[in-house]
């Protein structure tokens, strides 16, 4: 493997893009995950697929998009689709969870629109559904580069703000934090990763490695940035492993990094009930042997 | 001539066609310690949004620190702590020092990193309140009462000047309770801070605070507690439109 990594750009491209992204979408997926903002993810990553499958079709049609990477198309799209569920979250204040439905929705039906125009499936776009080991250009690899920079950014800058907003949002309004320039950012950031994911995890598969990570770190982190870690680590690992199997079993890497990563949150499961049930024991044992 | 922290002048307030608070003047000067009484829905709440900015008054003006509130920019001198039923989701993953230390934020700034002696801060707030052996404890695996003190700890590590409390005993045991009280007495008397707390438990505060307002819709009475106590049977038959018996210690009559 590493001599074939050595040996073809498309799997550095593909190994390199995916150590990104294995860091970058899990920890910015902490934030999403206890802001409850799981299911924008799937959103945006459906808005997303409007925008490629737009790109393909035009493409096709257009000489002017024949050469243009569908990935732009596909994060500008995301991005917009970030600003309109703000914008509709505002607008059904006390009905915020609407938001999603519709910009879902409606991203899903222009995407099937888009694919219909451009008589059905091509192998382009199922590399873009479930994610592809040999299809991440160079120019993928220095765009989710450019996505996790930003990403990386906006955390460390906004760090302190965006934890207390996430722990206890009245109390960050009466702090006197405005929490709606920094909700814009975060959601553009969202739509950043989640568009910027989609090459490697697919797009049906994008808010997966966003959360699932996650879920196993809180179930063992006693902190935040400790649940940051062990999200980093797990969404690596799950990268890394789900690559490998995709290579050499010829498989969509979508698939095997999710399966890997809920292979991990059992495991984090499985143990952390061991670990109670036996610690509960050696109580037992103090108890009755005190006595 | 001391300082007036908090200053309402005719301010009232409303959620569409309902009144909320009519004509409310109300003015807290530093060290003082106020307990905010009334009934369900009488608007306490409402009072402490505006006191922190959350809500703008529809008339009447308020003054925080002397200068009008739409202007004031030092959130930091006002520490908040909200009731616990609504604070956080239990399962959040944060440890108590995080937690405490994001009281921090206002005052560090956007774009900036906690400062150096932010650790420090987070260890001397946790004093404060008695917490100090729980630092690297997860805030979900606390009880109630110590997660409330906790909250006080974020809320004193910017060094307020007021501290501004709505209902934060509820969901916390009576035994519990009277201790919590206790805590904020003693950092209204050895720290100098002012307090305003929206509760139920008159009786249980009343050898704390040095000040009553008694609000439904419009402020009742307020004054000095001793004030308050003389008057008392008189001001809740006035509130609740029927005299009301004062069951002494324990249970309260009025909470009916």
């Amino acid at each position: 493997m590493i001599s074939a990594i050595v040996d073809y750009e498309f799997l550095q491209n593909a190994f390199a893009s995916g150590l990104i992204i294995g860091l970058v979408a899990p920890a910015l997926g902490l934030f999403i995950v206890v802001r409850r903002l799981a299911l924008i993810a799937d959103a945006l990553s459906h808005v997303a697929l409007a925008g490629i499958a737009g790109s393909l079709f035009l493409s096709q049609n257009v000489t002017a998009f024949a050469a243009l990477n569908p990935l732009y198309l596909g994060i500008g799209s995301s991005v917009a689709g970030s600003l309109l569920i703000d914008r509709l979250r505002e607008l059904y204040k006390s009905y915020e969870e609407l938001a999603i439905p519709i910009i879902m929705s409606g991203g899903i039906a222009l995407g099937a629109i888009f694919i219909s125009l451009a008589q059905g499936f091509s192998t382009d776009l199922v590399g873009y559904l479930f994610g592809s080991v040999s299809a991440v250009g160079r120019e993928d690899l220095y765009t989710i580069l450019a996505v996790a920079v930003i990403t990386i950014l906006f955390i460390v800058l906004t760090y302190k703000e965006l934890f207390s907003m996430s722990f206890d949002p009245k109390y960050s309004r009466a702090q006197g934090i405005s929490s709606r320039a920094l909700n814009i950012g975060f959601m553009v950031v969202t739509a950043l990763v989640v568009a910027g994911s989609m090459r490697i995890v697919g797009i049906l598969l994008v808010s997966s490695l966003m959360t699932i990570p996650v879920a196993a770190a809180m179930q063992i982190a006693k902190g935040f940035r400790q649940a940051m870690l062990y999200a980093a680590v797990f969404g690596e690992l799950s990268v890394l492993g789900g690559l490998f199997a995709a290579f050499y079993l010829d498989l969509a890497p979508g698939g095997t990094i999710v399966v890997i990563s809920i292979t991990i949150l059992l495991l984090v499961l499985g143990g952390k009930k061991l670990a109670a049930s036996r610690s509960a024991a050696r109580n037992e044992e103090v108890e009755t042997g005190e006595l | 001539m001391a300082e007036p922290l908090i200053e309402l002048e005719d301010v009232s307030y409303r959620y569409g066609d309902t009144s909320a608070l009519e004509q409310i003047f109300l003015t807290v000067e530093k060290g003082e310690f106020w307990a905010v009484i009334g009934p369900n829905g009488s608007g306490k709440s409402t009072l402490i949004k505006l006191i922190l900015g959350l809500i703008r008054p529809l008339s009447g003006q308020i003054r925080l620190f002397g200068q009008d509130s739409s202007d004031f920019r030092e959130k930091e001198k006002i520490g908040y702590v909200s009731q616990k039923s609504n604070a956080f989701n239990r399962a959040f993953p944060a440890t108590v020092r995080e937690v405490v230390r994001s009281g921090l934020v206002k005052k560090t700034g956007l774009f900036r990193r906690y400062p150096a002696d932010a650790n420090e801060k987070v260890d001397s707030a946790l004093a404060a309140v008695g917490m100090e052996d729980f630092t690297e404890r997860s805030i979900g695996d606390l009880s109630g009462g110590q997660q409330q003190r906790v909250f006080i700890a974020r809320a004193l590590i910017s060094d307020p000047e007021l501290l501004v409390l709505d209902e934060p005993t509820v969901g916390i045991d009576r035994k519990h309770m009277q201790s919590f009280y206790n805590m904020l007495g003693r950092l209204n008397r050895e720290k100098g801070i002012a307090i305003v707390l929206v509760t139920h438990d008159v009786d249980t505060v009343s050898e704390l605070v040095t000040h009553v307002a008694c609000v439904n819709r419009s402020i009742h009475f307020h004054g000095p507690h001793e004030e308050y106590s003389r008057q008392e049977d008189r001001i809740r038959s006035e509130w609740y439109g029927h005299a009301v018996r004062r069951v002494h210690h324990g249970r309260k009559a009025a909470d009916a």
